[in-house]
């Protein structure tokens, strides 16, 4: 088809559109997945120990051994906590109940309280996982160790100061490629074919004996293209680059992508039919789609901590939907039953937005 | 034969009346001149009868079509140049006119012959690679042109081919223009320009919507008659 065909050359010769369809993505995968990346090593804690036991001295050498941690000191009692990460030094406290070592061998279980500065959330996050893992390390290693075979369990309590949901850490990748998808497709479909409006180029087409339907067609077949080689290599980047695995199907995971790539391209004729300039288009776009979801899709704010005026808005948002699909997917793993939500929604929404912007597509001027 | 009929075509937008009840018949092969000054109507009068925009009242047939209800057909058997140029700056001159043709329906195999062809007898060989955003005004209303013109149309519409080129560019293109004409086209033509009616079989001329002046051409009278009634004009041109 040579009007798609006209539709790659402008693409390409255009270095500006060039440079946004190929670099942003990759730009911005890197941007947003360096948090995720960022390997803490010798982060400074501190211990509220209040048995001062074999078991509590165990886990601290464990943790300072660690390359992750660094002991900057103890604390005395729960009132300095607050002070203590007020000062900014420690990113982890690590408490202890009284008689810790005592329980866990009377009752074979024993708490223990992980408080993490939350402000940083993906930091903390990564903290309190390493944290983890070497208490329950120490853990096995306590079991292995007893002739008894008696089970210790200690269960570590995780407190977060300041953001206590930690939603958001995993979002990124998931987060940047619902991003990255509606960029792609809802701007540059809107803003080419407002383009092509404000050129009078439309026009002529309106005139020719061309269908609407295949002209929408070719308008819409570079960007599907373009947003495809977008998904492979910003997911190739992320398994490669950030080390973030696709845990479930990526059949699955393209299949989603797929649905949520139709809706984002529905989204930008809708908006180019409505409106005539190319600026609006662009306004509309970047305003009206990218804000909300770089602020309502719990990209980077999680949807539950929302006010709930907001939280009823974030529904609307296919980016919401898309990201819980792909976290579903990519991070957890999990098959189609847990998307099938997600995937009615998203489809929905496809063919709602669809219907309209075809109704709304003006064969004629006025 | 009468291959573009209007009937009391009206076009309203709210109050406001754009095209007032004008009548006419255009015969095949003429060149008629649709003139009038800017925001007489004009332009809109030309998209009603290509299809680009319904009648508030009245009807139209263009090339035995219904203007209305066979908007398709009408569309198949047009070629159409519009006020704005509207060629793809970064496409290439062949590129463009392969578009066109290609939009139009021309057979694939016939059309890259066609260009070559085309552009020799422009004397234009030379610029077939070059992007249409290096071309002057003049260059490029020719090429608009041919590319309204590539698929044989029975009529083809002009809505203010010359603006903005110099007198002699302009009478390059009206050559152009009789070329089609030669060749069986039908060209209805809007301009405010006043000595290119000179070049039209047959004028009209449009005042505020309405059409005041409907004749053959009479050449010494033709810049008094539009004088005097752009004078009587109420609207602001736009």
């Amino acid at each position: 088809m040579i009007f798609t065909q006209k539709e790659f050359y402008h693409i390409i010769r255009d270095r500006w559109t060039m440079m946004m369809l190929v670099a942003l993505p990759v730009l911005m995968i890197i941007l947003f997945g360096f948090g995720i990346t960022t390997e803490i090593k010798n982060s400074q804690f501190a211990i509220l120990d209040l048995s001062r036991d074999v078991a509590t001295q165990g886990i601290v050498n464990r943790l300072e051994a660690s390359d992750y941690f660094t002991l900057e000191g103890y604390v005395t009692n729960t009132s300095q906590i607050e002070s203590v990460f007020r000062e900014g030094k420690i990113g982890l406290l690590v408490i202890f109940g009284q008689d810790f070592y005592e329980q866990l061998v009377r009752t074979g279980e024993a708490q223990i309280q992980l408080i993490a500065d939350g402000t940083d959330p993906n930091t903390a996050s990564t903290l309190v996982s390493y944290a983890t893992s070497i208490i329950r390390g120490y853990q096995q290693e306590l079991t292995a160790s007893d002739q008894q075979g008696v089970p210790y369990q200690i269960l570590p309590e995780v407190k977060l100061l300041y953001n206590p949901t930690m939603e958001g850490a995993y979002n990124t990748v998931p987060g940047v490629i619902g991003m990255i998808l509606i960029l792609i497709c809802a701007m540059m479909t809107s803003v080419s074919i407002t383009k092509e409006k404000e050129m009078g180029t439309m026009e002529v087409i309106l005139v020719s004996p061309m269908p609407p339907l295949l002209i929408i067609l070719s308008k819409v077949i570079p960007y599907f293209t373009i947003s495809i080689i977008n998904l492979t290599t910003v997911l190739l980047l992320s398994v490669f680059a950030l080390n973030v695995p696709i845990v479930g199907s990526l059949w699955l995971l393209v299949f989603i992508s797929l649905v949520y790539i139709i809706v984002s391209l529905a989204l930008g004729l809708l908006i180019s039919s409505v409106v005539e300039k190319q600026l609006v288009a662009l306004l509309i776009s970047a305003m009206g789609l990218i804000l909300p979801i770089v602020m309502l899709s719990g990209l980077m704010f999680p949807v539950e901590n929302m006010p709930i005026a907001l939280q009823v808005v974030a529904q609307f948002i296919p980016a919401k939907w898309y990201i819980v699909a792909v976290k579903n997917v990519m991070i957890k793993g999990l098959g189609f039953s847990s998307i099938l939500k997600e995937f009615m929604v998203l489809s929905g929404m496809g063919l709602i937005i669809l219907t309209i912007s075809l109704k709304k597509f003006k064969i004629r001027l006025e | 034969m009468s291959v573009i009929v209007a009937k009391n075509l009206t076009k309203r937008f709210g109050q406001f009346v754009a095209v007032d009840n004008i009548s006419f018949e255009i015969e095949k092969g003429e060149i008629f001149g649709f003139l009038g000054a800017n925001g007489a109507g004009k332009t809109t009068a030309m998209r009603m009868l290509c299809g680009l925009s319904l009648p508030s009242a009245g009807k139209g047939t263009v090339a035995g079509f219904d203007i209305e209800k066979q908007s398709e057909e009408v569309k198949a058997h047009i070629g159409y140049m519009s006020q704005k140029f509207a060629m793809y700056e970064d496409l290439k001159v062949w590129e463009n006119l392969r578009l066109y043709a290609g939009i139009y329906g021309v057979p694939h195999k016939e059309i890259m012959p066609k260009i070559d062809q085309l552009l020799e007898n422009l004397g234009f060989t030379s610029k077939k690679n070059t992007m249409v955003s290096a071309l002057p005004l003049g260059w490029k209303q020719k090429l608009s042109f041919s590319a309204a013109i590539f698929h044989q149309p029975e009529i083809v519409f002009l809505d203010e081919p010359t603006g903005g080129v110099d007198p002699s560019t302009r009478r390059r293109f009206w050559e152009l223009i009789y070329q089609a004409a030669e060749q069986g086209i039908t060209v209805f033509v809007t301009t405010h320009y006043m000595d290119e009616a000179e070049y039209c079989n047959r004028v009209s001329i449009m005042v505020d919507g309405k059409i005041e002046v409907k004749s053959f051409y009479q050449a010494e009278s033709m810049d008094q008659v539009f004088q005097k009634l752009a004078r009587k004009a109420k609207r602001n041109s736009d």
